[in-house]
């Protein structure tokens, strides 16, 4: 049942996302003042939520893991942070090759791209932390705890724009402005976007739960061998 | 015994052991003046250049004496399961992290001190100019590092590779706290205003990452 699902959710997000690339590159026009290049927003700014909000899920599950103790909340922690680091990578990337045609340079140390490296080091520490441990209830307790430090930075990232002036883009999309910052069939392209990506990163989180619990069986049996 | 009479008394007796070996106090205070030093190769500054990183150099150079200093404050209690009888003792899993990060900030702000004057001397700076603030920053900031430094020195203490897994996830955490000291530093030493948003950014980060390790240190202490 949960492979069919993860099947479904990989296909129907790889084909909304292709659906949209046609939307993206065919049906709407060049920005005004950054031209074609501006299209690299459908990734950026989705891959940018679709991480935000995959942190803040994963510190959920974590507070889950440490209120039940339930090793399954513990995988899906660790699964949903793993696939949110890879958003994150692609929403730095992304940002990056954007900034370096608009900007001219491929990085700068504003608060808000600060904050977002400081955020892929934190969670890039969170996998190295569970390297580190082998016992599964340990590890799940103390990565647990990390997470919910983790999550600071997040808020940090998401609030970077409004709290400090920088040189990143302040928000645009109507839930967060209330209106005006953006064409609204660009705005709706950026939410088809987000979809798509969130459907993906299901399945991706869904891949690597079963890859925890497999690794968790393996690990039960060598014990049981060796005991 | 409240909360806080606990964390004293775990201070107290670091620290008591702190004053019969040094063991921390000596190699941090060494290792800061080491770094100050090689700064001082490193760059060939004038002497306007050298009041615009002052703040970078001093905190980062703080921050990595830091890390001498908590590392310790748990590594301490592994000979003869010290942690384990201190654990199983009336304290409160929360006042054993608060009370290392009290140690550990006391001897941090003495590492700061020294290297404060011997940054005078090398660098030819006076960081006087606005004390109190200077004062005010250390004390946050210091706060700030070893709260966080106790905790994951706690979260960290029967890892593999510990000493490269600490600053590893120590440091990503401590940088809005360290671009606010910074930013706070350089202001004092090259006598401008007092600038309130890092002084918030400095006290939120505090007030949030006390709050976190006070309510997760028996999570990650306590088996």
């Amino acid at each position: 049942m949960r492979d069919k699902l993860t099947y479904v959710l990989l296909a129907a997000g790889a084909l909304f996302f292709f659906f949209n690339l046609h939307g993206i590159f065919d049906v709407l026009p060049d920005e005004a003042a950054q031209g074609a290049i501006y299209r690299i927003m459908y990734l950026h700014i989705p891959a940018g939520i679709t991480c935000l909000t995959g942190f803040f899920i994963g510190m959920i599950f974590s507070i889950g893991y440490l209120t039940t103790g339930k090793l399954a909340f513990d995988a899906a922690s660790a699964s949903i942070n793993e696939v949110a680091l890879v958003f994150a990578f692609m929403n730095v990337v992304t940002g990056s090759i954007w900034a370096r045609i608009i900007w001219g340079i491929w990085w700068t140390w504003d608060p808000r791209l600060t904050a977002m490296f400081v955020c892929l080091l934190i969670y890039v520490g969170y996998l190295l932390l569970r390297q580190a441990i082998d016992e599964p209830t340990r590890r799940g307790r103390l990565s647990a705890a990390f997470s919910i430090f983790g999550t600071v930075d997040v808020v940090v990232v998401w609030k970077s724009i409004e709290w400090f002036r920088t040189q990143h883009p302040g928000p645009v999309l109507d839930v967060r402005t209330g209106g005006g910052h953006i064409d609204p069939a660009m705005q709706s392209m950026i939410f088809r976007d987000l979809f798509a990506f969130l459907l993906i990163a299901a399945a991706l989180v869904l891949i690597r739960m079963k890859q925890e619990e497999n690794a968790r069986e393996i690990d039960a049996l060598r014990r049981l061998a060796h005991a | 015994m409240n909360a806080f009479s606990q964390a004293l008394s775990i201070a107290r007796k670091d620290l008591a052991i702190e004053l019969r070996t040094k063991e921390s106090l000596n190699s941090a205070g060494a290792f800061a003046v080491v770094i100050l030093l090689l700064f001082s190769f490193a760059f060939d500054l004038s002497p306007e250049e050298t009041k615009d990183i002052s703040g970078g150099l001093l905190w980062l150079c703080f921050s990595f004496a830091g890390a001498l200093v908590f590392n310790r404050g748990f590594a301490r209690e592994m000979p003869n399961e010290c942690l384990d009888a201190l654990l199983s003792s009336p304290l409160s899993a929360a006042s054993l992290v608060i009370g290392k990060a009290i140690t550990s900030a006391l001897l941090l702000l003495v590492v700061e001190a020294i290297s404060f004057f011997v940054y005078g001397i090398f660098y030819d700076t006076n960081w006087l100019k606005q004390p109190w603030s200077l004062l005010a920053v250390c004390v946050f900031a210091t706060w700030g590092i070893c709260v966080i430094g106790s905790v994951f020195g706690a979260l960290t203490i029967n890892l593999r590779l510990r000493e490269l897994m600490l600053p590893v996830i120590i440091y990503p955490l401590l940088i809005p706290l360290l671009i606010a000291s910074i930013e706070m530093t350089n202001l004092f030493l090259t006598n401008q205003a007092f600038n309130f948003m890092w002084l918030r950014v400095l006290l939120v980060f505090d007030i949030v990452f006390t709050c976190l390790a006070v309510a997760l240190a028996e999570i990650i202490l306590v088996n």
